[in-house]
């Protein structure tokens, strides 16, 4: 799914030894540095309490760093704060708009904070409502709206400013497939387009399906910084589900793939990344079973997280 | 969401001189209309109670004991007396509850966010609330005045003065009501400084009396109370008669704006009780 290749060589972000120390002594960034390049789709994934909130709120100037540097198409946050901004859409994690005003009001005044005219903010705000198809919900009071049309309230206002930088923290928690589905399309189009997307979101299918590179942040480190494609690479065993029918009592016998067996019409198979698929079938066709179906245990993406997060629990101490 | 019809996101504009400017502008403009269309939205919640209060107090204060009272200082009657400081009165109290509430209420959910995630420099924040706030202390001082004149007949003595008072000390309660909606907490935080502190300012600060009528210490004590200038400064520039010089009225309130401002903006940029 991700698109174009990055275009320059000034990344679109780059974040320089950033650390953050809150007033009650937690230290949520030890020290990050990162660079997201150009009309890349990245993810930046970690669990909850990793820091990932923390640096979005920095490069969105809502938390001050302690120490470090982030830089948006080479734009320092110290140095130009407003220029920074003037690139950054930001959807943030919790519903931060006000509930009494109409989503059409609310786009067109963050366009005035950005000194767009309200003459170019109306159409504008009509062209992004209509895309995340809640034009029809446009004159309402926001309280009245669903959780799923505020979360895509929030893209159309991230959108004001037609960012070249797109931070979407979480942006699809707690809504339908339907619409989900609906928010990749749009925001895979805004990618395609030339914006460069930073995405957090705890729905790891959504990560592995939408981007092309991606740094994993535990305890403030970042632990894992690399392309989607290098990190898949690094799962050495893929748990399948079979649906089959002709399973005995006894457990098929599989050379070089451990199965379980979960009922009498399902079996687990753990295949390593070495061995192929079609002589795991032969085998289990020699002896009498028939495959009906066939799925992932889980995302291949969320296998590794979940490997790499219970690594680097092991290595740091807890706090 | 027909992606492939999508054009390439235009390249964002360089924003230094005009541009900036002009941008700001718009900025400013934008928070200052979202604050009025704010007060008329809820009018009222921001424009009916202080009509009603007014009026109550012209009726008790002006006509029923007013009326035994006479006349006072410069021959003026009592109700012709108390109208500047009931106006200066409406005025300061609803530039501070107009930008406490509004900008604590952005700060309770989350929509402040908005601004400090934008462009826009601490300034054009701090003088786009102040001016819906201004805004209002206006009307509100627009209407009472209309009621008052149902009651008593006035005139302009000094246009200008009554002017240039109006919006000095709109501006005044309007920063200490920022400053108050920065540190804020909780909603009971926006209502201590009102309740404890300006009620007690106000009530003290020559609305109702002449502080000729006191005697010493309670005449010397009144001079700290920056509302006996702005009530003072305001008789002045509607009856023509003031406790105080007008010139140090003037050399008051400038000081408080310019200390105000200060404090506001420097707490704006540090983003205290707003960035963690």
């Amino acid at each position: 799914m991700p698109i174009a290749e990055p275009a320059s060589a000034v990344p679109a972000l780059e974040v320089v030894d950033l650390r953050k120390t809150y007033a009650s002594g937690v230290q949520a960034l030890k020290g990050v540095s990162l660079q997201v390049a150009q009309g890349d789709f990245f993810a930046l994934l970690g669990p909850n309490g990793a820091g990932k909130s923390t640096l979005i709120g920095i490069l969105s100037s809502l938390v001050n760093p302690t120490a470090g540097d982030a830089r948006v198409f080479g734009l320092s946050i110290h140095a130009d704060r407003g220029g920074v901004m003037r690139e950054i859409g930001l959807v943030p994690q919790e519903i931060n708009f006000n509930q009494f005003e109409t989503p059409f009001e609310i786009c067109v005044n963050v366009a005035g904070f950005y000194g767009i005219p309200r003459s170019v903010a109306r159409p504008r705000a009509e062209k992004y409502l209509n895309e995340l198809r809640i034009w029809d919900k446009a004159f309402q009071a926001t309280r009245m709206m669903s959780g799923g049309m505020k979360r895509r309230l929030m893209i159309a206002r991230a959108m004001m400013n037609e960012p070249r930088l797109l931070i979407l923290d979480e942006p699809t928690a707690g809504v339908d497939i339907e619409i989900r589905r609906s928010m990749w399309h749009f925001i895979t189009g805004i990618n395609r387009a030339g914006t460069t997307v930073i995405l957090t979101t705890h729905y790891l299918e959504e990560a592995e399906k939408l981007c092309r590179n991606i740094a994993i942040i535990d305890h403030g480190e970042i632990i894992e910084n690399t392309s989607m494609r290098r990190l898949l690479s690094k799962l050495d065993v893929q748990s399948f589900v079979l649906d089959v029918t002709g399973l005995g009592d006894a457990l098929p016998e599989l050379a070089g793939v451990k199965p379980t067996r979960i009922d009498g019409q399902t079996l687990e198979v753990e295949v390593p990344s070495s061995h192929d698929i079609n002589s795991l079938f032969a085998a289990l066709t020699a002896q009498g079973i028939t495959v009906t179906s066939m799925r992932n245990k889980t995302n291949r993406l969320e296998e590794l997280f979940v490997r790499l997060i219970d690594r680097n629990s092991d290595r740091v101490p807890h706090e | 969401m027909n992606d492939a019809a999508r054009e390439p996101l235009t390249t964002p504009v360089v924003y230094t001189g005009a541009p900036r400017v002009r941008a700001n502008l718009v900025a400013l403009g934008t928070i200052t209309r979202r604050e009025v269309h704010r007060v008329m939205r809820i009018w009222t919640q921001t424009l009916v109670p202080p009509a009603i209060t007014m009026t109550l107090y012209f009726v008790i204060f002006g006509k029923v004991i007013g009326s035994r009272i006479g006349t006072i200082e410069g021959g003026f009657s009592y109700m012709q007396y108390i109208v500047p400081g009931l106006v200066m009165m409406s005025i300061i109290n609803n530039c501070y509850s107009n930008i406490t509430s509004s900008f604590f209420g952005s700060k309770f959910g989350h929509y402040v966010e908005e601004m400090l995630a934008s462009p826009m420099p601490s300034w054009v924040v701090l003088t786009g609330y102040v001016a819906g706030a201004v805004t209002r202390g206006i009307v509100v001082g627009v209407i009472v005045l209309g009621i008052a004149l149902s009651f008593t007949s006035l005139h302009l003595a000094h246009p200008l003065v009554a002017v240039t008072t109006v919006l000095l000390g709109a501006t005044i309660f309007s920063l200490a009501g920022f400053i108050n909606a920065m540190f804020a907490k909780r909603f009971d935080d926006i209502a201590i400084v009102p309740t404890f502190v300006l009620q007690p300012l106000t009530y003290l600060g020559g609305v109702f009396y002449s502080i000729n009528m006191l005697g010493s210490p309670w005449r010397e004590v009144s001079k700290v109370n920056p509302i006996l200038y702005m009530v003072n400064a305001f008789r002045y520039g509607i009856l023509g008669a003031s406790d105080v010089p007008v010139w140090m009225a003037y050399a008051v309130m400038l000081a408080f704006v310019v200390a105000l401002g200060t404090v506001a903006l420097w707490l704006l940029r540090r983003g205290v009780g707003l960035r963690s």
